[in-house]
């Protein structure tokens, strides 16, 4: 079925399709793509084996804009049609695009289940904290209190942590960046690809329309010091001004200790992102940045593991069931165990 | 003395007894030793949708009816000749079931006070003693007790020995229809091979079931029902859902394509799964997906890429399915929709059948989305008829409803098994390098029925995007043109029509192609219909039966065939689906028979308002 033409390695212009981008002028997508196609080309796969698959909103319009295969599917079941795809091709590869309506709200049940099987896809959640292609309803993101359309008194509902979230369905590769720092993005998006299983890349993406700002507060060049954490597998976990800040633990407790108070890097809390317990620590970090005393948020690869993927599996019990029992013989099952002759 | 042995043509038994009393394994294997000695057979289990239901009551009755004979049997008949109860609450769920005059074979231990006051019988009520089944030839037989009494040496318990006694009442009715042991025995053998002791303790108990028949004098009558006269070549036992998991099974052979199955277990849906799982050296991946909607989206993502993505349900999981049933239909993609249709709305009656869901097929979605409907008639039409719409959805590229329903999915019957190389080939038309226009792959370019080719990820250059928005013909560039969408529409409807140039003509089963009165039917219907139409017929009136396997679109010729009668009669397992479709298509004034009680039509209700209508 896969026919092999000698093409030469493709770069970002060739992602790029003849298709009018649709995302309001201003828009966090269009980094987002950008990043994106700037990356893919350097990982060595064949344009012809790549999939977006993506469901409904804003966001999941991204497959018209990439020249590779793509589909755009249907509101929250993109991680569905994904796991067919990747169950029966394991060797394609497969992205899913998917924002915070998409995925966490009405194709919430789908995403806990593709993480726990662990097909080997790569999900970019874009997370805005709104509904944007319906004009500016409150989302499963948004903070408490939220005035929107739909609430205007505040909505009532308490966010959902993504990443906690995530930690908790078992996933094997949590990671967190932002549309706004382009080089982070790039360097998180090669991890979710190196890594084998499931990589779930929270994006928080500007909605410059109905939630503008939202997460400003992490790429200004004023505040980003102080509000953001820039995690790194083997280093010690510091910010603010002149990275005078650090994080160290006190049990399971993390605690903000200023390196210029008598604390040494030493002495702070090191990266270790095969850590699940600190993963779980590092995803509750999730303060609201305006609340006082609030811890920084991270960035980076939380958590990774290597687990056996669902299609590895699948492949291997279609082997097993080969080998011990061959090719299957159609006129042998259609007599199955018994029968007689009428002459 | 010893009873006579008189020849009957057709005889149907009902098997009666808690769930846990091996009612089905009974029925099953009485059912194996007729097919194999040569009757044609047609069995209909009914269980009740606990899988552990109180011992004892009304509710907690399984039955298993077995109609066999030495002429063509076409349903699990309709009252029986011999009703086998092993308690007292079997007998009195039952008892309206049987012929008068007809025989009772009743397990009295299960007559006692506990049994008779779970049953609902009045105090003093005693039906094996008072009187009351005079009507009948009543054979009281203390099951049990004979049970223990065989085993009492054998070193077994209560429980375990208690657990033979329904091969003691398999030997007595295999002793009253003139039938050896030799098909139970290997059963046996084969069941309990790594537990010899079970497996004599078996063969014992089935033994003195049999003798016991000896003991019993002339109050039974034997009767003896000669082999049948059915075409000549090699047979099996077939039920309706093993017969799907086949049909799937040759499906991937004849196309050459490797089967994706997404389902999510639902009575009485899941027997599929299970069988399929088995097959993963048939070329058949079984996914048990999360949900109803994940199961469908997975199979969608492997016909995305290129395998043949099939999902079942019953009636509640098809109606989580319909939003991607539109996507599967706007992405135009291959694609399968089994549906073993229940009793609904809602959960309905899980365990029992009804046709309620052709609406639900034909329309259940949002928009103008058409899809190919097909329906199987009996168990082993299933192979058929699953078969036929694996062909469709990969050669019109749509998705297709296979409709079934709980009766043929778990009633049996003798199938003359096709061979392999004489079943009809699949033809995938995949999209290469060579289909590309200046450079560009054009997803939506359509052949003469109107179908797009096959363009799957891995394939160089054909790199494409489709989606659920609507899309611009040919380019498949999303477009919002007010007329592309009219055209749009039109072709999908166009889609669905064309597949009836490649489905034949609609003929009759039984009777001429005009007359006074055509009995059109579809589904499981087809045996009371065919039956009811042939005693008709005997009686010498213009009567013929029509059987529907082709829904949408109906063939060609269906609306000329109906004119050529006086009347069209539709019998249904519903409130008039067919009909009202029927009526409005064809603007013909058909007559519903229609049924919703859980159980399959009777050959004689089908005729009896067929007698209405003739006068």
């Amino acid at each position: 079925m896969t026919e092999t033409l000698d093409r030469p390695a493709f770069t970002p212009k060739d992602l790029e399709t003849d298709q009018e981008v649709r995302w309001c002028p201003g828009c966090g997508d269009y980094s987002i793509l950008k990043q994106v196609q700037r990356v893919i080309p350097e990982l060595g796969l064949k344009r012809e084996d790549i999939v977006f698959i993506s469901g409904i909103g804003c966001s999941s319009r991204f497959p018209y804009y990439m020249e590779t295969f793509g589909m755009h599917s249907i509101h929250g079941r993109a991680t569905t049609i994904a796991s067919g795809l990747k169950a029966s091709r394991p060797e394609l590869s497969v992205w899913i695009v998917t924002g915070d309506g998409d995925s966490l709200s009405i194709g919430g049940n789908h995403f806990i289940h593709l993480l726990r099987r662990n097909f080997d896809v790569n999900v970019l959640l874009f997370n805005n904290q709104i509904y944007g292609l319906t004009k500016g309803q409150y989302s499963p993101t948004s903070e408490q209190g939220k005035l929107t359309k739909s609430t205007p008194l505040g909505s009532l509902d308490h966010p959902f942590n993504p990443l906690a979230l995530c930690l908790g369905a078992d996933s094997t590769f949590i990671a967190r960046t932002m549309d706004r720092d382009p080089k982070h993005m790039q360097d998180v998006l090669k991890a979710a690809h190196l890594h084998k299983g499931t990589s779930l890349v929270e994006i928080y993406q500007n909605c410059n329309v109905f939630n503008d700002g939202a997460f400003f507060t992490f790429s200004d060049k004023e505040t980003k010091k102080q509000n953001g954490l820039f995690v790194e597998e083997g280093n010690p976990m510091v910010f603010g001004e002149g990275d005078a800040l650090g994080i160290r633990l006190d049990g399971f407790k993390p605690q903000v200790v200023s390196l210029s108070d008598g604390f040494s890097p030493d002495d702070l809390w090191i990266h270790d992102p095969t850590d699940r317990g600190k993963a779980g620590i590092l995803t509750r970090l999730f303060d609201d940045p305006a609340s006082e005393r609030a811890m920084p948020r991270p960035f980076g690869v939380f958590y990774r593991e290597s687990r056996p993927t669902y299609e590895d599996q699948l492949q291997a019990q279609i082997n097993d069931s080969l080998s011990r029992s061959g090719k299957g013989d159609l006129n042998k099952l259609l007599r199955g165990r018994e029968t007689w002759v009428i002459d | 003395m010893s009873a006579t042995l008189t020849k009957a043509q057709e005889v149907t038994i009902l098997f009666a007894g808690d769930s846990g009393d091996g009612i089905q394994l009974t029925g099953n294997q009485f059912t194996t030793t007729n097919a194999l000695f040569g009757n044609d057979v047609s069995t209909f289990p009914n269980f009740p949708a606990e899988i552990r239901a109180p011992q004892g009551t009304l509710a907690g009755v399984s039955g298993f009816q077995v109609h066999f004979g030495s002429i063509e049997i076409f349903t699990p008949g309709d009252m029986c000749d011999t009703l086998v109860v092993m308690n007292a609450a079997a007998l009195k769920a039952n008892l309206g079931k049987l012929k008068k005059g007809g025989t009772i074979i009743a397990n009295s231990d299960g007559f006692d006070p506990k049994n008779m006051r779970l049953a609902k019988y009045a105090d003093d009520a005693a039906p094996l003693t008072d009187g009351t089944l005079a009507g009948y030839r009543l054979i009281s037989v203390d099951v049990t007790r004979l049970t223990r009494e065989c085993l009492k040496d054998s070193g077994f318990g209560t429980r375990e020995t208690d657990r033979t006694r329904n091969m003691f009442v398999l030997g007595l009715i295999l002793w009253m229809y003139d039938r050896d042991l030799s098909a139970t025995l290997k059963f046996i053998a084969d069941k309990f091979a790594k537990s010899p002791a079970v497996a004599e303790a078996n063969v014992k108990v089935l033994n003195a079931g049999y003798a016991f028949g000896e003991t019993i004098e002339a109050n039974a009558t034997r009767v003896s029902v000669g082999r049948a006269n059915m075409p000549a070549g090699e047979y099996r036992s077939i039920m309706g859902n093993q017969a799907t998991a086949l049909g799937l099974v040759a499906a991937a052979q004849m196309s050459g394509l490797p089967v994706f199955y997404g389902s999510y277990p639902i009575t009485p849906a899941s027997d599929i799964l299970h069988d399929l799982s088995k097959y993963k050296n048939h070329g058949i991946t079984t996914y048990q997906a999360e949900d109803e909607i994940a199961a469908i989206g997975a199979a969608i993502g492997a016909s995305f890429g290129g395998h043949l993505g099939v999902t079942a349900s019953s009636g509640p999981g098809i109606a989580l399915k319909g939003e991607a049933i539109g996507l599967a239909l706007m992405l135009e993609m291959p694609l399968v929709i089994v549906n073993v249709q229940r009793g609904g709305p809602s959960t309905g009656l899980p365990t029992k059948t009804e046709q309620a869901d052709l609406f639900q097929a034909m329309f259940g979605r949002n928009g103008e989305a058409p899809v190919a409907v097909v329906a199987a008639c009996t168990p082993s039409d299933c192979f058929h008829m699953v078969l036929e719409a694996c062909r469709i959805a990969v050669e019109h590229m749509m998705p297709v409803f296979f409709l079934s329903d709980g009766y043929i999915a778990n009633s049996a019957e003798p199938w003359r098994f096709p061979k392999a190389e004489n079943l009809p080939a699949i033809k995938p038309r995949f999209a290469t390098a060579d289909d590309l226009e200046d450079g560009r792959y054009m997803p939506y370019r359509r052949n003469a029925d109107l179908a797009r080719k096959w363009a799957v990820p891995g394939t160089a250059g054909l790199e494409h995007r489709i989606g659920g928005i609507e899309k611009e013909d040919i380019t498949g560039n999303i477009s919002y043109d007010p007329a592309n969408h009219q055209h749009m529409v039109n072709t999908r409807a166009a889609r669905v029509e064309k597949v009836a140039d490649h489905i034949g003509r609609q003929t009759t089963e039984e009777g001429p192609e005009t007359g006074d009165l055509l009995i059109l039917g579809w589904g499981s219907t087809y045996g009371a219909i065919k039956a009811a139409v042939r005693e008709l017929r005997g009686q010498g009136h213009a009567v013929s039966h029509a059987h529907l396997r082709y829904i949408n679109p109906m063939p060609k010729n269906l609306g000329e065939l109906m004119h050529g009668f006086k009347h069209v009669l539709i019998p249904e397992m519903n409130t008039g689906q067919l009909s009202f479709i029927i009526r409005g298509k064809y603007l013909i004034p058909a007559i519903g028979l229609n049924k919703v009680m859980g159980i399959p039509f009777s050959k004689d209700e089908i005729r009896d308002k067929a007698l209405e209508i003739l006068g």
